[in-house]
């Protein structure tokens, strides 16, 4: 007898397997062990957040304006001391009557970044290579001053915030390319190039940052000749970027390393050049590849950068610590470094997310 | 197509030399993978070089557009001969097309792009005009629907005819294909070989390395057998396949007929 076959009609899942009580059962209570530790987790929630809550907001002193408001109330945090200490934390010690320059510098890389992230904008190349070669001439006058009658601040001012972000955006500006050259001579054909890409990447990376930031500070007037002066910053920022360059150089040569053979071949038999294939073919797949990897060092980059503080740079929390050493607002170590960590979080978090979405975005669907 | 001969005649070949190979060695550090080359393909000829694998098939057309070196003799592409000298090499490449076992499309482009980009890039053409030339070839191996997607989102045989068509762009007079439809399914295999065989009715001068005998058997005017970095054998097909020389070839086609 001839099986015949009559299709089944679409039936809705059992209810326990859907809406509020399907998810619980599913993620939270699928097993014992899920159970015991779904409870546990539940535990330690209670046992932490809600007096983290009651420290940072309910009992927490927010009005005022010296630490006389904080000593009443000793059970909260005291955000007074922030809101005090507020503009040192983002400016260092830059004059008070300019905090417009730097505003204003910061307001103008928002706006010329925005049509970036639009999607219908079409001189996105033109605006990236302003915001690489225009912009940070524009700043640098805007921050140090002594032309059009801007008044001269010099760069020992320059401090908190202001002095993270310049140290970790030249670091990231600068560091990409130098690594991409670096990682294509360490992967050249031509013996010379080749070793003496070898030989700066494993002598920076051979080294820790601390040391690097001491020789640019301490050694390296030494060796230069007598009278000349290399700023201070400077010499930071060219250690950063020398240094953290090196390590990108390597996340790179993985992304090249990642390409196949084929894709260097199909380039050269159309008669593409070296520069060409590479630029074209080669390096636009690779750096997708490791977008994981350069945000990685990216974000231990922007990190990074508080180690300037061991020779005398007052980043963002060396400024932070300045503040709770000052005898007038001695023993608040704990909100300082909370809105430390905090602040640095939030960058490093939205570069986290960047690179997640523009890996969303450069996705072909090509699987390999 | 038919198998008939008259089809083939129509497949006119002239005199004109389009690649000399004299007396060609190369070596892989000390092993000699090429041994005594020599080969005349004449404008408008159609070669298929077989062999088993490592025998030097691919070694030998990678050498024709220089992305292997020889060590020993000389290549002359249509009058062009191959040596260290850059010029020389990109004279030779603009006149070479290629394509390859694993298509090699590139990733990051779409279709068109993929087309365009040795156009406007080494041939210095306005982007409207490429993308002209790219539409005009994809029509050819009749996927122009398919412009827009990106190589990932197309059937092998598909991603097949799209480098075709991008070698095409370039308006080479060689075409080189290293085992073109080896990676493919079987039920795109056709679609593959019928874009080339459309391609040499056209009068292009191919070199095809294959194991598709009927290809051979159709199209080829020439067969060349290959062993051990060496040409064993070189014959038109119909005598290849019904009375072949060397009992080195004799095995070969009986292992894959």
């Amino acid at each position: 007898m001839p099986l015949v076959h009559t299709p089944h009609p679409d039936l809705p899942p059992p209810i326990t397997n859907v809406g509020v009580i399907g998810w619980l059962r599913q993620n939270l209570f699928s097993s014992w062990i899920n159970t015991f530790w779904t409870l546990l987790a539940s535990y330690l929630i209670y046992l932490t957040i809600p007096p983290l809550i009651n420290w940072a907001i309910i009992d927490a002193n927010w009005i005022g304006d010296s630490r006389a408001s904080c000593d009443a109330n000793q059970s909260g945090a005291c955000w007074v001391f922030i809101a005090a200490r507020f503009d040192q934390f983002m400016y260092g010690f830059y004059p008070e009557s300019e905090y417009w320059r730097v505003n204003l510098a910061a307001i103008l890389l928002l706006a010329m970044m925005t049509p970036l992230f639009l999607e219908r904008f079409h001189y996105k190349a033109w605006l990236a290579a302003a915001i690489l070669f225009v912009y940070p001439v524009v700043a640098y006058t805007l921050f140090a001053g002594d032309v059009f009658g801007l008044m001269d601040v010099e760069t020992s001012r320059w401090g908190g915030l202001m002095l993270t972000l310049v140290l970790s955006g030249v670091g990231i500006v600068a560091s990409l390319p130098i690594g991409i050259v670096l990682a294509l001579g360490r992967r050249s054909n031509m013996p010379i190039v080749k070793s003496l890409s070898i030989v700066f990447i494993e002598l920076w990376r051979g080294v820790p940052l601390i040391t690097v930031l001491f020789m640019a500070s301490v050694m390296l007037p030494l060796f230069l000749p007598e009278g000349t002066h290399l700023d201070k910053l400077l010499r930071a920022m060219i250690g950063i970027v020398l240094f953290q360059s090196a390590y990108m150089a390597e996340v790179v040569r993985g992304g090249l390393q990642a390409i196949p053979r084929g894709q260097y071949e199909a380039a050269q038999a159309l008669g593409l050049s070296y520069w060409k294939s590479m630029g074209l073919i080669i390096l636009p797949q690779a750096l997708k590849l490791v977008i994981p990897g350069i945000v990685n060092t990216f974000i231990a980059l922007f990190k990074d950068t508080t180690l300037v503080l061991i020779i005398g740079l007052f980043d963002l929390l060396a400024m932070i610590q300045a503040g709770f050493v000052d005898a007038k607002w001695l023993g608040f170590a704990i909100e300082g470094y909370v809105v430390a960590a905090l602040i640095y979080w939030i960058f490093c978090f939205s570069m986290s997310r960047y690179s997640q979405s523009l890996e969303k975005k450069l996705n072909t669907g090509h699987a390999r | 197509m038919s198998e008939s001969d008259p089809n083939k005649a129509a497949m006119s070949v002239s005199d004109h030399v389009m690649i000399e190979i004299r007396g060609m060695h190369k070596w892989y550090g000390e092993f000699h993978v090429l041994k005594e080359i020599n080969l005349i393909v004449h404008k408008g000829e159609r070669i298929v070089v077989c062999g088993p694998s490592g025998s030097g098939k691919s070694t030998m057309i990678r050498c024709i557009n220089r992305l292997e070196e020889h060590q020993q003799g000389d290549i002359i592409v249509d009058g062009v001969e191959l040596t260290d000298d850059l010029k020389h090499i990109d004279q030779v490449r603009k006149e070479v097309g290629m394509v390859f076992q694993h298509f090699n499309l590139f990733p990051h482009l779409t279709v068109l792009e993929n087309c365009c980009l040795a156009l406007i890039w080494v041939r210095k053409m306005p982007r409207r005009k490429a993308e002209e030339v790219g539409m005009h070839y994809l029509e050819k191996v009749r996927i122009p629907e398919q412009a827009k997607k990106y190589p990932g989102q197309l059937s092998g045989g598909q991603q097949q005819r799209v480098a075709i068509a991008r070698s095409l762009c370039m308006s080479p007079n060689i075409m080189l294909f290293d085992e073109p439809t080896s990676a493919l399914d079987p039920e795109m295999i056709k679609e593959v070989l019928d874009t080339m065989i459309e391609l040499a009715e056209s009068g292009m001068t191919m070199l095809v390395i294959t194991h598709e005998m009927g290809f051979a058997k159709t199209v080829a005017n020439r067969v060349i057998f290959m062993d051990e970095g060496e040409i064993i054998e070189e014959n038109d097909p119909e005598a290849f396949f019904t009375t072949p020389q060397s009992d080195r070839t004799k095995l070969f086609l009986s292992q894959i007929m």
